[in-house]
């Protein structure tokens, strides 16, 4: 169990710093502003936030996946077993995207190739970074295939995504990232775009090829539900920084940043039975127009003058947590156990 | 949707669109100028263009003759003139031929739809399989040469073309709700049509007639070069085109001036197209 | 896809039908008595009466179709009034030189259009998609014939570089032929060459921002496969389209190139027949040109199969 937010120490994957840019009209815009966590092997690490927190940017820039233009890595590294991903070549990068670390996205629809059969595009990576007779690539593909639940396999890898459901779409994707058995999984909203069983069913997937395959998985989320599900441990991201970094069972019990909170409290079964903050009031901020001081203090319930006087650090508030509030000490915020 | 009908508002902002596109305004600029220098050819004309000079034969430019004359030693810019008023005029006929057929029968087609829309919509399919020129020549064939005859067949080649595109805006306008208000309210279908569909289907009717003023001018111009079209002594672009082409070694400014003109004008045209489907365009707008 | 290639076909047949019918039927357009006016200038009674029976024209109209028709499937598309070749023999001793002409044309205008296009849609806004979009809208408006003739002007007159005009059959001097046909075949390509290269670019510009683009590079893949498999398949299907409308046209535009350039093709036998009004002759070209282009769309459509494995499937 890892102990103590330290770089280097345990983590298989170590975000340090990372600042991202975006051009703008507005000129260049800061959509991930020193953002640091890492994943441990066989750990699931949320990273939760609003659309426009910089979560999806971060994720991608992992791969150095950032389309370029508009983006541009503006400071951090990514470290990958100790090797510093953000400053190898495109070349270098190219042999860790979906052998060593490999990525699934929201869309199931359209993150699939219309025009080849799924099992085309899964032993396709298979090829790409183990090499080996068409026949055998197809041969994992079928693997993957049962491995991810798909009946009836050895037929299916002749599909076209067209004709598979949406939740089967997205066991694909899943087959397709673990083909080469990655050490990382970035999931970016896996299951956004699934209907609630679904959603269940993919979860329990991903644990379960979490315990076969001892990977890392970073999944990328709007959802406290899913965190409280699957993850060991929680990223916060508001505005394009970590407001708060915590083990799953703490942050739940006894959030220490009123955003958080705030998610807390608008997650479905929980705002409706306390009657209290159904939603966050107001926006995230755009990238080009963020506030002084905190940058939630014109949401935030407990907002007081020194809120607004300048950046607040990430703050350490015990054992393995962190927060991004100044008052983060004198504040009894509600937890939702 | 406010933007739906070309109410003034609408149009208004059409025209602030059109203007904002700096290549469609220079284009409709270079239009104009070609338009208004072949319109008044007889004022601005040095010369008579079928005035023939034998002591100047293939001259090159001076002050007498600053384009140059011809193997006959008639004067190339008096030409250029006189064709530019014979070809930009036989474009233009040719299309308003393939408007008065292609329009009234693609508003039929979209608006009732049923086998009329099957029966006029496979016609449409055979008359495009033919290649426009073959076609053309095929008619010519049977009708004889002249410019006349040329514009007719052109005129016929092109209207299927026209009639899809009207046959799909009418279509999608059919679906409106206020097409149907006035359907049962009880209005004729002949008023409908006219009052109302024949409205909002002009902007993509007019960036089709732009861009088929220049195919048809580039049509023209073949069939011309080929002695099919406009028949000698009468200049045309096209002819005057085919006959440079035999001088070509001598000099080569016959080519170049016609050329140059057919080109101006088929790229006006095109251009000032793409202005109107830019300036028209809320779905092509929405997608950049 | 064979049973997509042979539905295809089985609707065009009867389109096919109409389009003889109407071929067939030019000659009532011709003004006038039609064996009066094909029988050459000056005719005497027995030349016109002679005219006549080879035109079948004694015959109630729709047998005279029938008979045209009836000899058309068995490969007879006539006599010449005025040479004695059958049209059929006059056609095929022309197909090469066409076939020569718009073949290569057609492969200058692909390999063209798709390289500018995909380089240009690689990289929407910058310089070289701004040269290649302007390119292109001027490539689409100048006269093919035109162009035709200034690369005469530069490769064969100033520069003799090329010859300016006739043809070589390919079996007899294959780098002769090619050298031949370098000029006309550039000139016809040119602006289906531009079209396809606007549409191919806007075709790559959005699907390099699909979602499944993204996927392929998080696979790993090289920026060639990327592009060259996941994006090119997904980008054709309009890129096809475009092409099938432009293939029409360049199968027209063969009989104004055929003439300037002394190419000896069907287009330059059009021409001559119009000229001497021999009326089957022209028939024949009409309906060989049609059979042309309905076999370019069914080749088109086919190809949407391959590219779009819904509509295999349908």
């Amino acid at each position: 169990m890892p102990t103590a937010d330290r770089a280097g120490e345990s983590g298989l994957l170590e975000v340090d710093g990372l600042s991202v840019d975006f051009a703008t009209d507005h000129g260049w815009a800061n959509v991930v502003a020193d953002v640091s966590f890492h994943v441990g092997q066989g750990e699931i690490v949320g990273l939760v936030g609003e659309s426009g927190s910089g979560k999806t940017v971060t994720g991608l820039s992992i791969l150095g996946l950032v389309p370029s233009p508009p983006g541009r890595l503006a400071g951090g590294s990514v470290r990958f077993e100790g090797r510093n991903l953000t400053g190898m070549s495109e070349r270098q990068l190219r042999d860790i995207r979906g052998n060593d670390i490999a990525m699934i996205f929201q869309e199931p629809m359209t993150s699939l190739n219309p025009a080849f059969t799924v099992g085309d595009q899964i032993s396709e990576t298979f090829r790409r970074h183990r090499g080996g007779s068409r026949r055998a690539a197809t041969a994992r593909a079928v693997e993957v295939l049962e491995l991810v639940g798909i009946p009836n396999a050895t037929k299916r890898v002749e599909a076209y995504p067209h004709e598979f459901s949406g939740g089967m779409r997205q066991r694909v994707m899943i087959a397709m990232a673990l083909t080469c058995e990655p050490k990382i999984l970035i999931a970016d909203e896996p299951t956004t775009a699934l209907d609630v069983t679904i959603q269940a069913q993919i979860l329990e997937l991903l644990s379960s090829m979490r315990d076969t395959i001892g990977m890392g998985v970073l999944l990328i989320t709007h959802d406290l539900g899913v965190v409280a599900e699957v993850c060991d441990r929680v990223v916060v991201m508001y505005a394009g920084q970590v407001v708060e970094r915590s083990p799953v069972g703490p942050l739940f019990d006894e959030p220490r940043m009123p955003y958080t909170e705030g998610l807390l409290l608008a997650m479905p079964q929980v705002g409706a039975a306390s009657g209290r903050l159904a939603s966050i009031p107001g926006r995230t901020p755009e990238p080009w127009n963020m506030p002084a001081g905190c940058r939630f203090h014109p949401r935030c319930p407990y907002t007081e003058q020194k809120c607004t006087e300048r950046p607040i650090p990430l703050l350490a508030v015990g054992d393995d947590r962190h927060s991004r509030c100044v008052r983060t000490a004198e504040l009894e915020l509600r937890g939702v156990r | 949707m406010t933007a739906r009908t070309l109410g003034s508002p609408g149009l208004r902002r059409f025209v602030r669109r059109f203007r904002g596109n700096r290549l469609s305004v220079v284009a409709l600029v270079v239009l104009s100028v070609l338009v208004l220098s072949s319109a008044l050819a007889p004022w601005l004309a040095p010369y008579a263009p079928e005035a023939i000079d034998v002591r100047n034969r293939l001259a090159g430019p001076s002050v007498d003759h600053w384009m140059g004359t011809d193997s006959l030693g008639r004067d190339t810019l008096s030409r250029l003139l006189f064709a530019g008023r014979v070809s930009l005029f036989a474009a233009l006929t040719a299309v308003s031929i393939a408007a008065v057929l292609g329009v009234p029968l693609g508003l039929i087609a979209g608006y009732f739809g049923g086998a009329v829309d099957w029966a006029l919509g496979r016609a449409a399919d055979v008359l495009m399989t033919f290649p426009a020129i073959i076609l053309a020549i095929a008619i010519i064939a049977a009708t004889g040469p002249g410019l006349t005859n040329a514009m007719i067949a052109l005129g016929i080649v092109y209207a299927p073309r026209l009639f899809r595109v009207v046959r799909s805006a009418t279509l999608a306008v059919r679906a409106e709700t206020y097409i149907e208000a006035s359907v049962s309210i009880g209005t004729p279908s002949y008023d409908v049509i006219l009052r109302r569909v024949l409205p909002n289907i002009l902007s993509p009717l007019l960036v089709q007639i732009s861009l088929m003023l220049a195919a048809a001018l580039l049509a023209e111009a073949a069939l011309s070069l080929l002695g099919l079209g406009v028949v000698p002594p009468t200049a045309s672009w096209g002819n005057m085109l085919g006959r440079g082409f035999e001088d070509i070694r001598s000099t080569p400014a016959l080519v170049w001036w016609p050329g140059l003109s057919i080109a101006l004008a088929t790229l006006s045209f095109n251009l000032i197209g793409d202005g109107l489907r830019d300036a028209m365009g809320r779905e092509i707008r929405k997608g950049s | 896809m064979l049973g997509l290639f042979l539905r295809r076909v089985l609707v065009s047949i009867p389109l096919l039908g109409v389009v003889s019918f109407l071929v067939f039927s030019l000659i009532v357009l011709v003004p006038g008595d039609a064996a009066v006016a094909l029988a050459g200038p000056d005719p005497d009674p027995a030349q016109i009466a002679a005219v006549r029976e080879r035109l079948g024209l004694n015959d109630p109209y729709l047998v005279q179709y029938w008979n045209w028709l009836s000899g058309v499937l068995q490969g007879d598309l006539g006599d010449s009034l005025f040479t004695s070749q059958t049209v059929w023999s006059s056609i095929s001793a022309r197909l090469p030189a066409t076939l020569s002409l718009a073949g290569l044309a057609l492969l200058l205008a692909i390999v063209l259009g798709i390289t500018v296009g995909s380089v240009a849609g690689l990289r929407p806004g910058t310089w070289i998609d701004r040269v290649a979009t302007v390119t292109a809208s001027v490539g689409v408006a100048v006269p093919y014939f035109w162009v035709g003739m200034i690369l005469v002007l530069f490769l064969a007159i100033d520069n003799t570089l090329l010859p300016a005009v006739g043809y070589i059959p390919l079996t007899s001097d294959p780098v002769s032929w090619l050298q031949h046909l370098i000029i006309p075949a550039t000139a016809l390509a040119l602006a289906p060459a531009a079209v396809i290269a606007r549409q191919t670019r806007a075709s790559v510009a959005t699907v390099m921002s699909e979602d499944y683009v993204r996927t392929a590079k998080a696979k790993g893949l090289s920026p060639v496969r990327v592009v060259g498999k996941h994006a090119l398949k997904n980008a054709a299907l309009p890129v096809v389209t475009v092409f099938g409308i432009e293939a029409n046209r360049l199968i027209g535009g063969t009989v104004v190139i055929e003439q300037l350039f002394a190419l000896p093709g069907i287009g330059q036998l059009a021409y001559q027949a119009v000229f001497a009004r021999d009326f089957p002759v022209v028939q024949g070209v009409v309906l060989v040109s049609a059979v042309m282009v309905l076999m370019i769309n069914i080749l088109v459509d086919v190809s949407y199969g391959y590219f779009n494995p819904r509509i295999r499937q349908s």
